[in-house]
């Protein structure tokens, strides 16, 4: 697989980061350069061999249903750029 | 039955699958202690795992899981015993992760099946294709401010099971039912408290044509309604708009729509060039969902009665007809008052048709004129089996008894009171009915001729006369035989 200009544009689109020529560039060269060094991976035969999922023998450690009853709402607003009466005010997204 | 639409060279019909956002019943979110509770002030209930604060860490909420697996084997499901939590990637305002936790590729629950009952009799099964875990987003409020969209985190990570049919329904009815059937299910099994108003259950439609027996048309997708009734409009008003597209000679634009409840129309969302792309991948924050057969086992032994399962039941064991049964069962408050009215008396086992029919016609209709709930009807099963029972052993008549049944409803008396008060037993004597009779047609001897001379109909004139005497009291049935008697004795 092969990063070109338009990957790369579409990439930085999804990614909600705007990149001038120069830095395209750059990062189609690195990028591709992370993708061949991945890709000698495809040299080791794999046929017959589980994909390995998890590392340690460790197993997903789960809550009780227990709730917090404190109200979040100073705090969590507390960096917020702009609020209006406990909501986060952000400019209009209207689908 | 035909599910088909008129169309100017050949009929068409409709394919539509429904994925169902069903939020689980469950004190804390999916993956942080946070409160969900309904209509809380804005942003009250959010935790720093909630709002995406750098290095804050998901844990799993076990009872979730458990309503997942539940629901499942409601659903007729497979239940998996390994599942994995993907990422889903986009942007929005009320996303604060920049993507939501859920499941893809191994989701907690595969294929089943739920029924569906029509009127006549018929039943029809839509597959299940899979039922999966995820986190809800926050709220958005666009309609407040000109420039300025208001987000509401609260709702934001509690725990959603989305279920996915197969393209089985065929038509907006069937859908409707389709829709009342998981929402039944759901609460039978309290893994959601089913509130469509609140937003517990909403759908996505989607929806193509075809001629009948061509493969499947292009579909389109109706986002987030909370209704069935809207489920219905905005599937009747999507087929119709495809319909029109293909028969002059257009074709159908796969598309994302939205239903606008006001006009009753869909139309395409924009940002249609940006068609989704949410790079899904497993969430390195968390190792894949591992369920042992013993912990699947533990939870099919609690499963309560489920409507199908009951509906069996009622069907053998009072003889009921397969559309009352389900009726009946549809919602559980509604199998729970019948259980309890029935088991009033012993003596009501042999008229369950009667009980079904005091409850789903004439309570029912009570309660809808005064905007009440079954979960609050002022009459109790107790009471209901009382005056049931009072019908059912001739002492009052089947229509005194509507009567007396919507005063219980406003005074909160029993049946036996407001008989006994107002003198409404059934009149049974013989000799008395004879008598009323014998008064009619001394009456009326210009109508016995005409009666006599062939006129049958005549005979509705001296029952309700003699009704009319006895304040509607005389046993019919023995009014009718009296009647007939001493009419033919004349001829």
């Amino acid at each position: 697989m092969k990063i070109d200009k338009n990957t790369i544009n579409k990439i930085a689109r999804l990614s909600r980061i705007k990149l001038d020529d120069k830095e395209s560039e750059d990062y189609i060269k690195d990028l591709n350069s992370i993708l061949d060094w991945v890709e000698q991976l495809n040299e080791v035969n794999t046929e017959n061999v589980e994909p390995l999922s998890n590392i340690s023998s460790s197993i997903l450690p789960k809550r009780e249903d227990v709730s917090n009853d404190t109200n979040s709402s100073e705090e969590i607003l507390e960096n917020a750029p702009d609020k209006l009466e406990g909501f986060f005010a952000v400019p209009k997204v209207v689908e | 039955m035909n599910n088909l639409i008129k169309g100017e060279k050949h009929d068409w019909e409709m394919v539509i699958g429904l994925e169902i956002h069903a939020q689980v019943k469950s004190n804390s979110k999916l993956f942080s202690s946070s409160s969900t509770k309904f209509g809380s002030s804005p942003n009250s209930q959010v935790s720093l795992v909630d709002a995406a604060m750098p290095g804050m860490l998901p844990v799993i909420n076990k009872y979730c899981v458990e309503q997942a697996i539940k629901t499942g084997v409601g659903l007729n499901a497979k239940i998996n015993n390994y599942s994995v939590f993907d990422r889903k990637n986009y942007f929005y305002a009320d996303l604060p992760q920049g993507y939501q936790i859920s499941q893809y590729k191994y989701p907690i629950v595969g294929e089943g099946k739920v029924t569906i009952d029509f009127k006549d009799g018929i039943s029809k099964d839509i597959r299940i294709v899979r039922l999966h875990l995820e986190q809800d987003a926050g709220k958005s409020l666009h309609d407040q401010n000109p420039s300025k969209t208001y987000v509401d985190l609260n709702r934001s990570g509690v725990a959603l099971m989305e279920i996915v049919s197969e393209p089985d329904i065929r038509t907006a009815d069937e859908a409707g039912m389709y829709i009342s059937k998981i929402r039944s299910i759901l609460m039978y099994l309290d893994t959601c408290d089913g509130n469509m108003q609140e937003g517990s259950l909403r759908a996505d439609v989607n929806i193509s044509v075809r001629k009948p027996g061509d493969e499947y048309g292009t579909r389109c997708e109706i986002k987030n309604l909370n209704s069935i009734k809207f489920i219905k409009q905005a599937i009747n008003y999507e087929a119709k708009r495809q319909i029109e597209i293909l028969e002059s000679g257009g074709s159908i634009e796969q598309n994302t729509m939205l239903f606008n409840t006001s006009t009753g129309k869909t139309r395409p969302m924009r940002n249609k060039e940006e068609a989704h792309d949410y790079r899904y991948f497993p969430d390195p924050d968390l190792l894949p969902l591992e369920i042992s057969k013993e912990e699947i086992g533990k939870i099919k032994s609690s499963i309560p009665e489920l409507p199908d399962e009951l509906k069996n039941k009622f069907i053998e064991t009072y003889k009921l007809s397969n559309y009352d049964a389900s009726v009946l069962t549809a919602e559980k408050q509604t199998s729970d008052y019948f259980n309890e009215t029935i088991n009033s008396d012993p003596e009501l086992k042999n008229h369950a048709k009667i009980v079904v029919n005091w409850i789903t016609s004439e309570l029912f209709s009570l309660l809808n004129k005064n905007n009440q709930d079954l979960n609050n009807s002022p009459v109790s099963p107790e009471n209901l089996g009382q005056l049931i029972k009072l019908i059912s052993t001739n002492e009052i008549s089947g229509k005194i008894a509507k009567d007396v049944l919507e005063d219980m409803f406003s005074s909160g008396k029993t049946a036996r009171q407001i008989v006994d008060e107002k003198g409404l037993q059934q009149v049974t004597d013989q000799g008395e009915i004879a008598k009323v009779i014998d008064e009619v047609i001394a009456e009326n001897p210009k109508m016995v001729e005409q009666y006599l001379a062939g006129k049958d109909k005549l005979l509705g004139f001296f029952v309700g006369q003699a009704m009319k005497l006895t304040k509607g009291k005389a046993n019919p049935k023995m009014l009718n035989d009296i009647l007939k008697q001493k009419l033919n004795k004349k001829n």
